[in-house]
Formats: structure tokens, C-alpha cells, sequence
């Protein structure tokens, strides 16, 4: 079993908080792997030491073997490893065409040309198109992204995310704030992804979170409680005192 | 079926690229007005130089999001570089001269630009200003070379190509410069409706997401603020060799000011703001100063205080209303001019 994702020993402090304790996880390719765990556990803090956007204060992360502890953001992107994000982050004034468009150029390195119009190479336009139609954002790939509808900004968080063509693909609740009617286009997209494609999702909703795993990690206190299989980790009696309260 | 929405996709892409009918009706009415008042040549230098100037701080501002109080540092190494070169007899080319003199401020655009990448935009504003300044004492500490306060002696500024005299009456100024505006307006726009230049509106909206899907952020700042530098530069040069002077003002803050005034009359982020608030920045200060010659900054303050709070939105859709109830008559409902609503902060 190959590893796509790994953290060895992942310490982060805040001040004199420790918000990631000793944390090693480690996540094989093609997983659908959860990390779950109460509020304040940790676990954005985990997402955005993966991704870059925070430096651990000590601890390795490997991707596919590679240690990229001290890359950049976008290099991690250009590498393969993706994001969604809790809250999302859009560009306001951009149209869904051209954020799907700036993911592509990146992607295929072609988002430092500067003497060629956008829309003028038949591979982006392609795959502008594929994605587009794929989360069902044709009908408004023309609209300002500020005017869109909740649901519909939230697709394109998770459209944007999955056009940089991850092979590690980290959500961080895909489904937060989502009426429930719209949700299902949300997790439809998110089980559509090729299955080589390695997936850590981080999420509140159980039910989205058994039906979804086939692996989860549960994080307390910035430190990792217990991992395994969802029905073992659904009987855990240390994962019910922490869900079911103190009291349990 | 996948074909029919690719090209759709291909054809709305390229839509924000493509020319529209009333910017050729804009840079033909330049043209006209540049023919219609040959007594009038000198000031309408001066616009397009403002023009070309508030050009360059719009790509960093409207579309990058760089706040900058500091731009007259490179307009001022370009009117000096370029003043220098015709005073000691280096180029006398000056169509070359002003290429030098832009890149001269394009070398400390880009070593100043790691210093201003840094930090939002109260940091930028002081780094910016701070940079200016130090210019600015650096010109009048080495006065053996600038020309101190007296300015720089000796600019002769050689025909252009060889061919045309730069007379007293500014004709030969003004096209040479209405032509280089026109050039770099050009290049300007092939770079914002490119992926690098989508890429820097991404990076203005959301730097966070930007980074995200790939975007090396820094690379990119650093990239337009050094083209931005250049652009400045050039149009000091061009003040220069039009009027045949450089002295310690190129680097006055009030420079860097009345641009970020222009940017905020015309509207930053879609590149015509910069030239039609030039336009109208000048105007304004001729007839305040013809009504009040000492007090018109009285005026432009009114004028900016009243633009910030009713909105430029606003101020354009009244000055708009006539022309387009005329062309709602004329050609339907689709016709009426609407400006772009992609506006700086």
C-alpha cells in the first residue's frame, strides 16, 4: 500500500498552545480518508499546515514520499495536492469561466503568459468547459461570483479545487452552511472523482462522514484519539465520550 | 453537444479582450482633438503624459491592488535618466533615450518591488512614499549630478528619428507622445486580458485562493509592479524631452498624489480610467485655477470629497443620462454606453 499523504511528528503552537500534538497520520492512495473531531480540535489547523498557509513548528509532511515541509503554497498545487475550504474563497468580482480558467492555465503552466489572450488555447477551453458542466455552472459561468447563490459559490469552491487536477484532494466541510437539497450535487461531484485520486475530508455531519470514509481519524486536543475502519471507529467507547459529551 | 459548449466557452472568455466599438470611437476622438487645436499642443502633452502615468499605476492599483504614494520615484529616474543622456551627449536618439530611461526605472522597480510585496497596504503606502523620498533627497544631495534645485542644464533634446524638430509649439511633442501612449496602451491591454493578467485581479480579489490553485503570488506582484515601473519611467522621460527639463519636482509627492486623484476621478481596474481622469483632473485644475488662482486645490479637494462619498457610479450614470436617452432612441435599448462597474475600493 502506497502512502499519498504522511505527517510525521506534526507539532504547531500557538503562543504556549499547542494546537497539533505529535501528530503522524498517514494516508494511502485512493483512501477516502475522514479526520474528524469536536470544535477547536484542530483539525483547519491540520488542513492548513498540509497546504502550506502555516509553517508546523516541528514535524515532517510528506506527499507521495517527497517531504515538501518548506514549499510554498503553490508549489504543494503545482505537486498535487488541493483544497477546498471551510469558508469560502472565491474571487467576488471574477466569473466562474475565468476562476476555472486561471486553475487551468496554472495547472497546465500557462498562467504566466502575458502576450496571449484568455481564451485562445483549445486544451484550456476544454477543460473550462468539462468542469464547468460537470458541477453544473454553465448556466451561470458568466455571472459575477458574488452574485451567485450560496450553494452555487460553494460547488465552485469545490470545482476550482478539483480543476487543478489533485491527486490529493483535501475538503474542508464541502457540505458546511449547504441547504439540503443542494447538497446531494455537492457529493455527487465529490464521489465522481476518479478513484486513484486521494481524498481527506474534514466534516461535522456523521452521516456524511460513514457514508462517504473508508477510513477515519478522530482528532482531540490537537492530538489523534483513534483511527481505523468507520464501523470500529463507530464503536470506539473513547469516540463516544467525546461525541455524546463528558457525561457518557 | 461538447464542442458547441467549448467554443461557448472559448468565445465568452475572449469576451472581456475584444475591442468595442466605443474605444475606437475614444481613440478616434483623441486623434481628432490632437488635430482640432494645434494652439493648444502643450497642454494636451501634459494629459497624455499625466495619462500614460496614471496608466501605470493602474496596472498595479486596479488590477494587482498595490497601493502606491510613492510612483514619482520612477517618473523621476525616467525624467532624469533621460534628461542626463541628452545633457552629457550619451544618446541623442531620444526615441532610444526614452527606452533606456524606462528601463533605468524599471531596474528599481523590480529591486523595490521585494520591499513592497511585503505587507498590506498601510505598510505599501509607507514603503512607497518612503522610497520617493529618499529619491527625492538623494537628487538634491547629489546636486553635481541633477542639477540640484536649478535643475538639470544642458537638455537639448535631439530630433526625433532624425527627422523631427521638437518645436516651440509642441506639435512634434505631442504626437511623439500620444504615439507612445498609444503603443503602451496597446501592450498594456494585451496584458491584462491575458492569464497573467487575470492572474493579478485573482491575486487583487482573493490572495489566499490565489495561491490555493498554483498562482505564485509574489512572482506575479513583482512582475507587474516592475512593468508598471517602466511604464512610469517613460513618462517621465517623455516630460523631460518634451519640455526640455528635470528638476528636483519630478520626485514631489505631490506628483505621486494628484495621481492616485486622477486613478480615483476616472476609476481604476479597466485602463481607460487612468486616461479619461487625466483628461478631466486637467481640466478641472485649469478652469478652478482661471475662477481661484490661489486657492484651486480648494476645488479639486471639493471635487474629490464629493466623488468618494455620492460614487463614481452614480456620477456617471448622470452624465450619461442624456447620450444614452438619445441612443435608447436611436438604437434600442442596447446601445447605451455603461462603464465598466470594476472599480478600485
Amino acid at each position: 500500500m502506497s502512502i499519498a499523504l504522511e505527517t510525521r511528528n506534526l507539532e504547531k503552537h500557538f503562543g504556549g498552545l499547542r494546537v497539533t500534538r505529535d501528530l503522524s497520520l498517514k494516508i494511502a492512495t485512493g483512501a477516502r480518508h475522514a479526520l474528524i473531531g469536536p470544535n477547536g480540535a484542530g483539525k483547519t489547523t491540520v488542513i492548513n499546515q498540509l497546504t502550506g498557509v502555516l509553517n508546523p513548528t516541528s514535524g515532517r509532511i510528506l506527499l507521495e514520499g517527497t517531504d515538501i515541509t518548506d514549499l510554498p503554497v503553490h508549489k504543494r498545487v503545482l505537486r498535487g495536492l488541493s483544497r477546498t475550504f471551510q469558508i469560502n474563497q472565491l474571487y467576488p468580482d471574477l466569473t466562474p469561466l475565468e476562476t476555472i480558467g486561471l486553475a487551468v492555465s496554472e495547472r497546465l503552466g500557462r498562467g504566466g503568459d502575458w502576450w496571449r489572450r484568455m481564451g485562445t488555447r483549445d486544451d484550456v477551453n476544454a477543460e473550462i468547459a468539462d468542469t464547468l458542466g460537470r458541477f453544473r455552472l454553465l448556466d451561470v459561468m458568466n455571472d459575477r461570483t458574488s452574485t451567485l447563490p450560496y450553494g452555487k459559490q460553494r460547488l465552485l469552491e469545490i470545482a476550482v479545487a478539483i480543476a487543478a487536477k489533485p491527486r490529493v484532494l483535501l475538503l474542508d466541510e464541502p457540505a458546511a452552511g449547504v441547504p439540503e437539497g443542494e447538497r446531494k450535487d455537492i457529493l455527487a461531484a465529490v464521489s465522481a472523482l476518479p478513484r486513484d485520486v486521494t481524498v481527506l475530508l474534514i466534516e461535522h455531519d456523521m452521516d456524511l462522514v460513514f457514508s462517504f470514509a473508508d477510513r477515519i481519524s478522530v482528532l482531540v486536543s490537537g492530538a489523534l484519539l483513534v483511527e481505523g475502519p468507520p464501523d470500529e471507529v463507530a464503536r470506539d467507547p473513547q469516540v463516544k465520550a467525546v461525541y455524546l459529551g463528558e457525561a457518557a | 453537444m461538447t464542442t458547441n459548449v467549448q467554443s461557448d466557452v472559448a468565445y465568452h472568455a475572449r469576451q472581456h479582450g475584444r475591442w468595442h466599438w466605443s474605444e475606437f470611437a475614444y481613440w478616434i476622438a483623441v486623434l481628432a482633438v490632437g488635430l482640432a487645436f494645434p494652439s493648444r499642443y502643450l497642454i494636451m502633452t501634459e494629459i497624455v503624459r499625466l495619462a500614460l502615468f496614471a496608466l501605470s499605476l493602474d496596472l498595479i492599483l486596479g488590477y494587482a491592488g498595490i497601493v502606491s504614494l510613492g510612483h514619482a520615484a520612477f517618473f523621476g529616474v525616467g525624467a532624469y535618466c533621460a534628461g542626463l543622456l541628452s545633457a552629457h551627449g550619451l544618446i541623442d536618439e531620444p526615441l532610444l533615450a526614452l527606452i533606456v530611461s524606462g528601463v533605468a526605472a524599471m531596474v528599481l522597480g523590480f529591486v523595490t518591488s521585494f520591499l513592497v510585496i511585503r505587507g498590506a497596504d498601510l505598510t505599501r503606502l509607507m514603503v512607497t512614499l518612503g522610497i520617493a523620498l529618499l529619491l527625492e533627497a538623494l537628487a538634491e544631495r547629489f546636486s553635481n549630478i541633477t542639477g540640484g534645485t536649478d535643475g538639470l542644464q544642458g537638455i537639448d533634446i535631439k530630433p526625433l528619428l532624425g527627422l523631427f524638430e521638437f518645436d516651440m509649439f509642441g506639435r512634434t511633442g505631442f504626437f511623439y507622445a500620444l504615439a507612445v501612449l498609444f503603443v503602451l496602451f496597446l501592450l498594456a491591454r494585451r496584458i491584462v486580458h491575458s492569464p497573467f493578467g487575470l492572474s493579478l485581479r485573482a491575486i487583487k480579489n482573493n490572495p489566499l485562493r490565489a495561491a490555493a490553485i498554483g498562482i505564485p503570488v509574489n512572482r506575479r506582484l513583482i512582475a507587474i509592479y516592475t512593468v508598471a515601473a517602466f511604464y512610469a519611467g517613460i513618462a517621465g522621460a517623455l516630460f523631460t524631452q518634451t519640455t526640455a527639463l528635470a528638476s528636483l519636482d519630478v520626485f514631489a509627492f505631490d506628483k505621486s498624489a494628484d495621481l492616485m486623484l486622477v486613478l480615483v476621478i476616472g476609476g481604476a481596474g479597466y485602463l481607460y480610467g487612468g486616461l479619461i481622469g487625466a483628461l478631466v483632473f486637467r481640466m478641472l485644475q485649469e478652469v478652478f485655477q482661471t475662477i481661484t488662482p490661489q486657492y484651486w486645490m480648494f476645488w479639486i479637494g471639493l471635487v474629490l470629497v464629493v466623488i468618494v462619498l455620492v460614487g463614481r457610479q452614480r456620477i456617471h450614470a448622470a452624465a450619461l443620462f442624456v447620450p444614452n436617452l438619445i441612443l435608447k432612441q436611436l438604437a434600442g435599448r442596447k446601445a447605451v454606453v455603461a462603464l465598466s462597474d470594476n472599480e478600485a475600493p
